[in-house]
């Protein structure tokens, strides 16, 4: 049976792909628009570096945000400047590092969306007396839907699977930086196959639903 | 420069494509801007629009500058008082119809009386549609429902770019009538874009023909269309004349119509209830005589005068007669009929035209 571990571990994982999908569809869908509108030189380079995390095994990506968040890093210096507490081998260290991890799942479903969509409905709006602002919230967000839910999906599945950043990042403090999966390693390394497998039963299964749920809804057509 | 009249100058160029086109137009009533595909004229719409930016553009619309780029200003789309129909209606498909309405009324902050609203529905036959959605809607309603969106936001100007064209020819006969009532009952200009003849003919007042981005000719439509038509492909078949005529009896065994017109009587293949019809006839539809013939199934012969002859570099010849009565009527003939019957300006003629080509669908 799951212990009272393994619940900590879950609720601890819940939380960090909810406030990671949460953050990443704020930060997303205003980089996603501007990569699929801009033509700027910039729009290759910087859909590269979100895409980075694609390629890149985890522990090159944990090993520059270890070094970027570390006292002397970019970002260690501001965390010091602004008197928070470092972030390595902490929750919140945790949700920076998924940040930069997942945000391919996400800025890429909704980039794909509003390119899907093309100029047309945004000069209609702008017919219509509304601002490209107006028009981004009220035409472009509700017709890029599908994309959107399709990013959500995908953003917090991929926090829920991520190890190798989170082991660099966070080490595996029971209650604060120890996920499901860091866990599952912990408990195959000392050899306790049956706790391992409760996980990463669950794991697979929460998967499968995940891919199933996602799939599905493609296959059900446009509307989703 | 007239009360509500268009200034609109733009030069744009892309590679492999150049606009250059200084207009001014009427403050009322619709102008066709008609060219085949690539002529710009929906480039121009689209500056007019604000959609496209001309780097030295100039655009005034009444007392309105909404662009001056000699002194810095462009009007971005969103704060110019028009209205567009596109060609694919671009309804937002996540709202209503109703919602569809409320999004350009709102915005434009028009407080339209509800009854004016409800007028303009009716117009268009959208009242019923309200509940539901674009998907749902054939071409034909998504066409006017885009068209009372754009007029209920009380626009200074109604810029159409080929609003018909993804329509099958069915549903466009179903849209035509109301764009014809449009035209009779806003007071505020419209620019049409097309490139079918029959439309222009039937629905602008005025066409300005372009041609590979440059304005080359314009005029009332009968009268720059029979030789601007090559332009585009089976072009001559959309020159089309509209005669009004008034009934005169309803000829139940054969279910034909006779109506009267001062150049002749008139026939249709059809039952008509309504007491005046305007007639449309093709001009491909209508052949010529000097002599009055006799022994002809044709029973439609309307006695009339040479006033113009445009003769193309193909086969077609286009000639304009002024009937009896004022009115004018263009043929589509042959040149090698032209010079065989020797017709020259001036030359009275006999229009023959088939009763069976004139039925309700082009009245």
């Amino acid at each position: 049976m799951p212990t009272s571990e393994d619940f900590a571990a879950i609720w601890l994982t819940l939380k960090l792909a909810t406030i990671v999908t949460f953050l990443l569809l704020l930060i997303g869908a205003p980089l996603a628009w501007w990569l699929a509108r801009t033509e700027s030189w910039l729009k290759g380079p910087l859909g590269a570096v979100v895409a980075l995390p694609l390629v890149l095994p985890p522990t090159v990506l944990g090993f520059y945000l270890l070094l970027a968040m570390g006292p002397h890093g970019p970002l260690g210096r501001l965390m010091a400047f602004l008197g928070v507490a470092p972030l390595p081998f902490t929750f919140a260290g945790l949700v920076v590092a998924s940040l930069f991890y997942s945000l391919p799942f996400v800025v890429q479903p909704i980039q794909n969306a509003f390119e899907a969509m093309g100029d047309r409905p945004l000069e209609a709006a702008a017919t219509l007396r509304a601002s490209p602002l107006d028009a981004f919230f009220t035409v472009a967000l509700p017709l890029a839907r599908p994309g959107l839910v399709t990013a959500a999906i995908l953003g917090f599945a991929h926090t829920v699977g991520e190890f190798g950043v989170v082991l660099m990042i966070g080490g595996a403090i029971p209650d604060k930086t120890r996920v499901v999966s860091v866990l599952i390693y912990d408990q195959v390394e000392s050899m306790n196959y049956e706790r391992a497998h409760w996980l990463a039963g669950g794991m697979l299964l929460f998967s499968f639903c995940v891919l199933l749920a996602l799939y599905g809804r493609r296959r059900n057509g446009r509307n989703g | 420069m007239a009360d509500g009249a268009i200034a609109a100058r733009f030069r744009l160029a892309y590679p492999g494509f150049a606009l250059d086109v200084d207009l001014e137009l009427p403050g009322r009533g619709v102008t066709a801007l008609f060219g085949p595909s690539g002529s710009g004229k929906s480039t121009a719409l689209r500056c007019i629009a604000g959609l496209a930016r001309a780097p030295d553009g100039l655009l005034k619309i009444g007392g309105d500058v909404w662009q001056d780029e000699a002194r810095g200003v462009f009007v971005p789309t969103h704060r110019r008082a028009l209205g567009m129909v596109f060609q694919d209606a671009s309804l937002f498909s996540h709202l209503t119809v109703k919602g569809n309405l409320d999004y350009g009324m709102t915005r434009a902050r028009v407080t339209a009386a509800e009854a004016s609203r409800d007028a303009l529905c009716e117009m268009l036959d959208i009242a019923a549609l309200a509940e539901r959605w674009p998907d749902t809607l054939s071409g034909g309603e998504r066409q006017r429902v885009a068209i009372a969106r754009a007029l209920l936001t009380r626009p200074q100007l109604l810029l159409m770019d080929e609003p018909l064209a993804s329509l099958d020819v069915a549903r466009r006969l179903d849209v035509l009538p109301y764009l014809e009532r449009l035209r009779d009952e806003l007071d505020i200009p419209i620019i049409y874009v097309s490139h079918a003849p029959e439309e222009v003919t039937r629905i602008a007042d005025e066409a300005v023909v372009l041609d590979r981005g440059r304005v080359v000719a314009r005029g009332a439509p009968l009268d720059v269309l029979p030789s601007a038509s090559r332009l585009v492909e089976g072009g001559r078949f959309g020159v089309v004349n509209a005669l009004k005529a008034r009934v005169v009896a309803v000829d139940d065994v054969y279910g034909v119509t006779r109506l009267a017109h001062p150049a002749g009587e008139i026939l249709i293949a059809a039952r008509l209830t309504q007491r005046e019809a305007r007639v449309v006839m093709r001009a491909t539809d209508v052949a010529l005589a000097t002599s009055e013939p006799r022994d002809t199934s044709v029973r439609t012969i309307l006695r009339g005068r040479i006033e113009k002859i445009d003769a193309t570099e193909s086969a077609l010849a286009f000639v304009t007669l002024t009937l009896v009565g004022g009115d004018r009527l263009v043929s589509a003939i042959t040149r090698l009929a032209l010079d065989e019957l020797r017709l020259t300006v001036g030359a009275d003629v006999f229009a023959l035209v088939k009763s069976v080509a004139l039925d309700e669908r082009g009245l």
